[in-house]
């Protein structure tokens, strides 16, 4: 069986699927990759199941080779991937050959994957390969790590596509939460006028915000709110006013003020937004959220259509006479092709 | 803990979003044993025959929360659904649900293992070994489980225990601490910092993720501690994950 071998990782390098829907009612969180569209994406540039499991690089760098030729898909926030001397493309599928070092760095924040033909196939722990941390369930992946392969249902490599923007930050769209209505309508109005950047504490359990200028936000003094369901885009507002953006292995139940919650369709945004880069809100009503909602599923379904082949720019290629050239363009996957 | 008969109305229950996928039915906004109960209930009723589009549910301590496919179904339409079944009864009277059980948990309360007994115990103005007959005096319901894999908060414990959660925070309590605030305990699955008073320890570990029952308790299950000298618990430690802790069936 094909492995991975991870020959340097630094921290908040974990496998990561789908998660474990199901298990609320035990106190156990989804979990799962922070930006599932991720996943899905990884998926579609290599032809598979969107539940196979990948590795997620939390703004950090990875080593890793392996041991058989294998197709892998670089998605999530663009990092700097070398491959034997060469810079392959971001958003894009490749042919790894056999012991061949993948080196991934340069992260300018964000989540980024990288997706192996055939899944990661890690035996699965409540029914799913993913690490949660905050579970117990995995751990970091450090140098020396093997990571078994599935079979790989094959493909072509050297494909790409447009990635939904959302790596600058940009506009929130969020529902009303059962809490919403106990905050002054003037701080919804603040809220909704502040820009935001991201707080350096951030993880997979959820990410603190600064506001650009002004107080940070909250209830009225005393009140207090009995413990309840919380979900990830749930907008905390924790004892110094500063809003805490809960994420895919946040608890279960919680009891600090909600002042809104983010559509999931929108939480890969706030996810992959580079540290700086500036963060808005703006309600919308449960109507609109379900339509985005749909659209996004409806989108997602339809990413394999979007899929291209990668085409280089020639004046990038360092031996332009060893690609066979078809009026000026090339397969794009034949440096993958011709490799050792 | 009082009988339902003994309790006061509750304010009728409540439907919110919660979400795009989700809803959150309250039956109270403070912990009492009625809204508990209804909580229990309802989600029991709602597993038996969730409507159509539903994904999963939850309690917390007094509310459930339902999560759907916001692709199959809407708010609209959930709550249609789920309006019938909540005026169908009062629910903070309902039955609690079937296959509950009873947990025997040994726990020491010797004071290395136990560093907050006196604290708490005076707060609830009880000496330390009257508090330990007091803990240990009846089952207490594992109301809700939370906050961390198969954690549970029990109670509730008599009015003396009304004691406020610190304002600091322990650094750090071991897993299985038995840890008491406000009428309730939690029994940790996990080490973790906590504002609850640690005044116990049991060897149970609750969230066993390589076991085919991954979880030792369930929402409605009901907990008896009894007190265990250092030596049996160091052996109950040692010999299983169970902790020593058994099961019977109630009702």
């Amino acid at each position: 069986m094909a492995e991975i071998l991870i020959q340097s990782a630094g921290p908040g390098v974990t496998v990561q699927d789908q998660g474990r829907p199901g298990y609320l009612a035990q106190g156990l969180s989804r979990g799962g990759a922070a930006d599932r569209l991720a996943l899905a994406e990884g998926a579609a540039l290599l032809g598979q199941a969107a539940d196979l499991a990948a590795i997620e690089i939390a703004g950090s760098f990875l080593t890793l080779e392996a041991t058989a030729p294998v197709r892998i898909a670089l998605t999530g926030a663009p990092m700097r991937a070398l491959c034997q001397g060469a810079a392959l493309t971001w958003q894009a599928s490749h042919l790894l050959p056999a012991g061949a070092q993948l080196q991934l760095s340069g992260s300018r924040g964000g989540m980024s994957y990288v997706h192996v033909g055939g899944g990661i196939a890690a035996d699965p722990v409540l029914g799913a390969a993913s690490a949660h941390l905050g579970a117990g369930l995995g751990r970091m992946l450090a140098a020396g790590d093997r990571l078994p392969l599935g079979t790989d249902p094959d493909g072509p490599t050297g494909r790409t596509f447009t990635p939904l923007d959302r790596f600058d930050g940009g506009l929130l769209r969020m529902v009303e939460t059962p809490q919403t209505r106990l905050f002054p309508e003037a701080e919804h109005t603040r809220f909704t006028e502040t820009a935001f950047t991201k707080d350096a504490r951030g993880n997979r359990m959820g990410q603190r915000l600064t506001p650009a200028e002004g107080e940070g936000f909250g209830l009225p003094s005393g009140l207090t709110i009995l413990s309840e369901a919380i979900v990830p885009g749930d907008i905390q507002i924790t004892g110094d006013g500063a809003p805490f953006v809960l994420l895919s292995e946040c608890q279960t139940t919680g009891g600090y003020p909600r002042l809104g919650t983010v559509l999931p369709c929108d939480l890969p945004r706030l996810v992959q937004a580079p540290p700086g880069a500036i963060l808005r809100f703006r309600f919308v009503s449960l109507d609109e959220a379900t339509r985005a909602e749909r659209d996004e599923a409806t989108r997602r379904a339809a990413l394999s259509k979007s899929i291209r082949p990668l085409i280089r720019d020639p004046r990038d290629m360092p031996d332009l006479l060893a690609h066979q050239l078809i009026g000026g363009v090339t397969r794009g996957d034949d440096l993958d092709r011709s490799a050792p | 803990m009082p009988e339902p008969d003994d309790m006061p109305p509750l304010d009728p229950p409540s439907l919110h979003p919660l979400g795009v996928d989700g809803v959150l039915i309250r039956f109270g906004a403070q912990l009492s044993e009625g809204a508990n109960r209804a909580a229990l209930a309802f989600r029991a009723a709602l597993e038996a025959d969730p409507p159509e589009g539903t994904e999963e549910t939850a309690t917390s301590l007094t509310s459930v929360y339902l999560r759907f496919d916001p692709t199959g179904t809407d708010h609209a339409r959930l709550q249609a659904a789920l309006a019938p079944l909540l005026d169908s009864r009062d629910w903070s009277r309902a039955p609690l649900p079937g296959g509950r059980r009873l947990w025997r948990v040994p726990a020491a309360f010797c004071t290395d293992l136990a560093p907050q007994l006196e604290e708490a115990a005076a707060l609830a103005g009880l000496s330390p070994e009257d508090a330990i007959t007091a803990i240990c005096a009846a089952p207490l319901r594992v109301q809700t489980i939370g906050f961390a894999p198969g954690q549970p908060y029990l109670g509730e414990l008599p009015p003396v225990w009304n004691i406020p959660r610190q304002t600091g925070l322990t650094p750090r309590v071991p897993e299985g601490a038995l840890a008491v605030a406000i009428r309730q305990m939690v029994l940790f699955s996990v080490s973790t910092p906590t504002g609850w008073r640690h005044v116990g320890q049991t060897a149970v570990r609750l969230f066993r993720p390589e076991a085919d029952d991954p979880f030792l308790l369930r929402p409605g299950d009901e907990v008896l501690f009894h007190p265990v000298a250092r030596d049996e618990f160091e052996a109950l430690r040692d010999r299983d994950a169970s902790g020593g802790a058994v099961a019977e069936r109630l009702g």
